[in-house]
């Protein structure tokens, strides 16, 4: 049986792993590397890296840096941040990532994600959507949340699916850094209408939390950074808990 | 030297480096003396059938792959390829194994994306590994059960998780992306 997903998530800053609340704040982590292998022994079924100061002059280093986990880790990983162009992806992906995530560049280029889908199937294209909830609407926002797109939740979603993205990476901005649990209704009207798995992400604070996504969504990965990287939820013991509540899971 | 054999599908890194990592050299190549003379030949891929069968043909790799000699290991799409045929761009394969290979029904997810154990499992290829294991699977497209297959995996419906004829073996799951168990296999792959 396929198993649920449970994936640490590292924001890169100058070759060090950060973290934010609300998109901001930003607070030293470690050694990405170091952190990325501890994950691995520990059972984390898939990493995410994200480049949050990714910059023209800085992709060179990216790439390194990506070269290096991949020599480290054997489980799969996603590169995002500031990936604009197939060039971008070509550079993530040669360096030996298995995914690649688009965010404000393929609201900005919707082009993008059909580009690098064709060349190199659907499964590498994750499409990274975040969402607030604002009057009564799920609203996407782009370029690390500052940017209003006008677009719904829902609709980009359907259409990022139909543009060739193998998966969603669904970050609620009212959630994310709360830690008082995953935005479970946007999560579970997304993952009912597209037909590509979608990750659940921002809001994560306890073991319950993630039983509750799995519960009451169709998301098959959750997805969170700070509780994993201060050892407030240990992933043997997530694990552990999550197979008691019968969701199943790679132990 | 365990020849890993370069196209135009996907990355090769990861298999490289976790070749590496149990202590063989590896040569990234597509040259045909070289494929020949390794001791063993891994035949990776990500990306689409079509393409790559064409790619293959064009480079004359496709006679190669069939007449090597030995142990070969076909991952991912290198394994559909092996295959005598795919739904993924109408493809005809190398025609290793005698297997078809289809496109999952929408009827769930697709594609597999994930860690996902097996319902039967035999052969060298799977020593001490156990049925509760997990691998990780990305597939759209699936190989049928047939009498090559040394393992089978269950999603929508039971498909070729693993498949071996001879000195051909091959996996629809990545073995270098599977952490430990995966090492394992790939392990148990190169000591053959």
């Amino acid at each position: 049986m396929l198993k649920k997903r449970i994936i640490p998530c590292l924001d890169i800053k100058d070759n060090r792993t950060v973290k934010g609340i609300n998109f901001e704040n930003i607070i030293d982590a470690g050694d990405p590397i170091e952190l990325a292998k501890r994950y691995v022994i520990e059972g984390a079924d898939e990493l995410v890296f994200l480049d949050i100061t990714a910059t023209q002059e800085k992709r060179k280093t990216l790439t390194e840096l990506v070269r290096k986990i991949a020599a480290e880790i054997n489980i799969p990983f996603t590169v995002g941040g500031g990936i604009n162009s197939l060039e971008d992806a070509n550079a993530i992906i040669d360096s030996g990532a298995d995914k690649i995530s688009v965010n404000s560049a393929a609201i900005l280029n919707r082009n993008l994600i059909t580009e690098i889908s064709k060349q190199y199937g659907n499964q590498c294209v994750v499409v990274a959507i975040d969402t607030k909830f604002v009057d009564g609407e799920w609203m996407v926002f782009r370029s690390g949340g500052k940017i209003p797109t006008g677009l719904k939740a829902v609709d980009w979603a359907k259409k990022v699916a139909n543009l060739g993205a193998g998966e969603i990476l669904l970050t609620s901005m009212n959630n994310d850094g709360t830690k008082a649990g995953f935005a479970c209704d946007i999560t579970k009207q997304i993952s009912e209408v597209v037909s590509i798995p979608v990750i659940a992400s921002g809001g994560a604070g306890t073991m319950e939390h993630f039983a509750e996504v799995f519960q009451e969504t169709k998301a098959t990965g959750a997805l969170a950074a700070s509780v994993f990287h201060f050892g407030q939820i240990p992933i043997p013991e997530l694990k552990n808990y999550l197979k008691t509540q019968n969701i199943p899971i790679r132990i | 030297m365990i020849a890993i054999l370069k196209y135009n599908a996907g990355n090769v890194t990861s298999v490289e480096n976790a070749v590496q990592n149990l202590g063989y050299s590896t040569v990234v190549t597509d040259d045909i003396e070289m494929l020949k003379s390794a001791d063993k030949v891994i035949f990776p891929g990500v990306g689409e059938a079509s393409s790559a069968m064409k790619y293959l043909k064009e480079k004359g790799l496709d006679k190669v792959i069939r007449e090597l000699t030995q142990p070969v290991l076909g991952i991912c799409l290198g394994m559909q390829l092996m295959c005598e045929s795919s739904e993924e761009g109408d493809t005809k394969g190398l025609g290793i194994f005698d297997a078809k290979v289809l496109q999952f029904p929408p009827t769930a997810l697709v594609p597999q994306m994930g860690w996902n154990n097996f319902t039967s499992l035999k052969g060298k290829l799977f020593d001490g590994i156990a049925l509760e294991n997990d691998c990780y699977f990305v597939h759209s497209f699936y190989a049928k059960i047939c009498p090559e297959t040394i393992a089978v995996s269950d999603y929508i419906l039971p498909f070729s998780a693993a498949l071996q004829k001879n000195n051909f073996y091959a996996t629809q799951f990545h073995p270098e992306k599977s952490a430990k168990i995966g090492l394992q296999i790939l392990n148990n792959f190169l000591k053959s």
